[in-house]
């Protein structure tokens, strides 16, 4: 065993760049069950959009417009799991597993010619000599622009749902719809437009798989990544600031996995990479069993499907 | 006559097999309460729901003050002057009180604003309310509040009021009542929906009876009886259910110092529960819901088992006992909840009725289940009880609020029960049922069981019980005579007032 390998500043340089794709998924998500609706192709979605934003990187040699392609395609796949819960009133938990299944094969489908190939690089932000400092410099200001905007996009959604008209209607929406529609609220239309906005997230989470992280194709290259963002949501208790902490948890997780196989570390990988789960399994008991604490409980009508009667 | 405020001219609404409302007319003057009254599925709701633009009638059209109304949207009702209070809250529990106030207006102000003006609002009705407090926190009477301050916050001509106290104690329905007086005296109007001929009596100066959505009647509730209201709204002289006072036997349920924990998270637990009632006695328990009455049932049933010696039937403890071996025994239980407790949804009545039946009427023999017992033993429930459904081969789900009560109490009345433990027999159930459960609850008490009626209508508690004891918190208090006992004296111990007496006891 040898952790002096094991770099702190680089792990944590690291860590942020693993959490970036299942921190882009988990916002998304976060949106979608605060509208009331469950949806479990997180890593169908992922996958669609890590494809198709390898393609049109690949294609365009522009990695910005392989990502706005994965935006599209990610929102686009998410319509299908609208169409099917909130206007065909399908079971959401069987569409979303549909959904993931039916975006494991497409994608694979669809990336059969670029496997092998290299993607377009993507350009580290220039920070010019605040990237020289110790410490702070790598571990700030030496990342791509995604790393940053998933910050943003956190701070962002934070600041929406809490303190802007629209995100109180959707969360009134997620919290009761029945109260919701009574006052007069579109509740499918907030619902779909929540989970267009699942998608796109997700898709961008999975284009930076396969463009920045990875970066290449391969089959089925997202590997549990949307699920460990859906664990990650309950994990956050559907708050968005604990979905960034939980995020870079998770991605400390995966990093300190990898380096300790590095370092020769005598412990088998599996029971790092089950941590994720184990520890949402925690919180989920946690959540249960104190009953008190309803700032960590779930949106009232997350699942539910809604029919307006009347 | 001046322009009324609001003029429905012949409403129509048809559902695909439903006539909802049928040619409704009728007008609501400035600063008038009136009264709409009808039974179940009348078709006051679907009526409302126009005027609140929640559904369009298909004919018919509405006058504001003279002019077309017709809204496509609540937020149009809204910006009309008309303000909506429902009777299953519209309210978000996981928010706090200004945000859900904010959520029912179409252009609120900053949430700081906006809790100043709620807490300035609602002391100046005598409805005083903490703007950061969560609503899932709080009681019905608040969450009450909740709505109307919302409705008051835009200012409305027209306050339409759907079944406003039918989660309320009497205290709680006497300052909603001065507050609504006070609303008439600045000049709004108030559309009042409700079955509870009293309250309307007490308010309301002009009322309008729908029957099967038809208009089929005019009144001043002021110059008529409950009684001649109740008859306009069922359409039938209505039989007031009585028995003969007989003399009560021997004890037959006993229940000393029973404590259980809710099973529920949100649950009520008992706490010391003290009451006994004698073979040919009705014992009424009131209170407010949520008040550990689920929790009394349960632990009655056997569902929630208890100490040994807690519960006592005809002297045998039988705490520990489950259901099964208390219905064995004689005690039998008819939960509140019609779908998914006392009946399961989707088995016909056939299968229902084996599920509580099958020991006291034989209905299983050596483990195999004889269906046409079960299927004549539904038969004759639907007969005696008056069920209306084409058989017994028809889903529990598919059967009226009111039919199914008919059935789930009917089946356990004709397993001649010698404790019979009933919750909310009548809840949701028109008045011309409700009148034939009383009747065969107060038959059933004739012919020597003990029963207990646990329920929220006090009303229902004054007609049929013997005694009367108030639930408050999980706390029962001491049971009292019904005869001689007035609502003041209800409310306080449905308030809790009268607990602790009978715990020290």
């Amino acid at each position: 065993m040898d952790f002096g390998s094991i770099n702190p500043v680089i792990l944590i340089a690291s860590l942020m760049v693993a959490a970036t794709p299942i921190l882009l998924a988990a916002i998304g998500e976060l949106v979608v069950e605060k509208a009331g609706v469950l949806n479990l192709g997180v890593e169908g979605m992922m996958i669609t959009g890590a494809v198709a934003g390898f393609a049109v990187a690949v294609t365009t040699q522009n990695p910005y417009l392989g990502m706005l392609a994965a935006i599209v395609a990610g929102a686009l796949v998410s319509m299908l799991f609208a169409v099917l819960t909130q206007i065909l009133m399908a079971n959401q938990v069987a569409s979303g597993l549909a959904l993931t299944l039916f975006g494991l094969g497409f994608s694979a489908l669809l990336g059969q010619s670029y496997v092998g190939i290299v993607p377009p690089r993507t350009p580290k932000l220039d920070f010019g000599p605040l990237t020289d400092l110790p410490v702070v410099g790598p571990i700030l200001f030496n990342h791509d622009i995604l790393v940053y905007v998933s910050i943003a996009l956190v701070a962002a959604v934070w600041y929406w749902l809490n303190y802007s008209r629209g995100g109180r209607v959707l969360r009134a929406v997620g919290e009761n719809h029945d109260s919701a529609h009574a006052l007069g609220y579109k509740v499918t239309r907030v619902r779909i437009l929540s989970i267009a906005f699942g998608g796109a997230c997700a898709g961008l989470g999975g284009a930076y798989l396969s463009l920045v992280r990875v970066p290449q194709w391969t089959e089925g290259m997202t590997a549990g990544a949307g699920w460990i963002a859906l664990a990650l949501v309950v994990f956050a208790s559907w708050r968005p600031w604990r979905a960034l902490a939980g995020a870079y948890l998770f991605g400390g997780i995966m990093v300190l996995q990898l380096n300790l196989q590095a370092a020769g570390f005598r412990i088998p990988v599996e029971y790092l990479a089950m941590s994720p789960y184990i520890i949402t399994i925690l919180v989920l008991v946690i959540m249960s069993s104190n009953r008190a604490r309803r700032s960590m409980a779930a949106p009232g009508s997350l699942g539910r499907s809604f029919h307006a009667a009347g | 006559m001046s322009i009324p405020l609001l003029s429905l001219q012949g409403l129509t609404k048809v559902y695909p097999g439903v006539v909802a409302n049928s040619d409704v007319s009728f007008d609501i003057g400035e600063g008038e309460v009136h009264a709409l009254l009808g039974e179940n599925g009348a078709g006051k709701s679907t009526l409302v729901k126009a005027i609140y633009g929640l559904i369009r009638p298909n004919e018919g059209q509405m006058l504001w003050r003279g002019e077309v109304y017709a809204p496509s949207a609540p937020a149009q009702a809204r910006a009309t002057g008309v303000a909506m209070v429902f009777q299953h809250f519209s309210l978000f529990d996981a928010m706090d009180v200004a945000e859900n106030v904010a959520l029912g207006m179409d252009n609120p102000p900053p949430i700081r604003e906006l809790s100043a003006k709620i807490t300035e609002v609602s002391n100046n009705y005598g409805l005083p309310l903490d703007p950061h407090r969560m609503v899932g926190d709080l009681s019905a009477g608040e969450r009450q509040r909740v709505e109307i301050i919302r409705c008051l916050l835009q200012n409305p001509q027209l306050l339409i009021m759907d079944e406003p106290t039918s989660v309320l104690t009497p205290q709680e329905v006497d300052i909603l009542f001065r507050t609504l007086r006070q609303l008439r005296s600045e000049g709004k109007s108030i559309l009042y929906i409700s079955h509870k001929l009293e309250e309307i009596r007490a308010l309301c100066e002009n009322s309008t009876v729908l029957r099967l959505g038809k208009v089929v009647g005019r009144a001043d509730p002021r110059k008529e009886s409950a009684r001649s209201l109740a008859e306009l709204m069922v359409g039938q002289v209505l039989h007031t259910p009585s028995r003969e006072a007989g003399t009560p036997g021997k004890m037959l349920l006993k229940v000393t110092d029973l404590s259980v924990a809710s099973p529920s998270a949100f649950g009520t637990s008992l706490k010391g529960v003290n009451l006994s009632v004698r073979a040919g006695e009705v014992l009424g328990i009131g209170g407010v819901a949520g008040n550990g009455q689920d929790e009394l049932l349960g632990a009655l049933s056997g569902e929630i088992r208890a100490d040994s010696e807690a519960v006592q039937m005809d002297s045998n403890p039988v705490g520990q006992f489950g259901p099964t071996a208390r219905r064995a025994m004689g005690l039998l239980c008819a939960p509140e909840e019609r779908l998914g407790h006392a009946a399961a949804p989707d088995m016909s009545l056939t299968e229902n009725a084996l599920l509580t039946g099958a020991y006291r009427e034989k209905l299983v023999t050596n483990g195999f289940v004889s269906w046409s017992k079960a299927k004549t033993f539904a038969e004759s429930v639907i007969k005696r009880f008056d069920v209306r459904t084409p058989g017994p081969h028809v889903a529990a789900r598919a059967l009226s609020g009111g039919n199914l009560q008919k059935f789930v109490i009917g089946r356990e009345i004709m397993q001649r029960p010698s404790v019979l433990v009933v919750n909310q027999p009548t809840w949701g159930v028109d008045a011309s049922a409700a009148a034939q459960i009383r009747q065969a609850i107060l038959d059933l008490a004739q012919a020597g069981a003990a029963v207990v009626v646990i329920s929220q209508d006090l009303d229902e508690l004054l007609e049929v019980a013997d005694n009367f004891a108030a639930l408050n918190g999980g706390r029962l208090s001491a049971p009292r005579p019904v005869q001689g006992l007035t609502m003041d004296q209800i409310g306080l111990m449905l308030g809790g007032a009268e607990g602790e007496t009978h715990a020290a006891a």
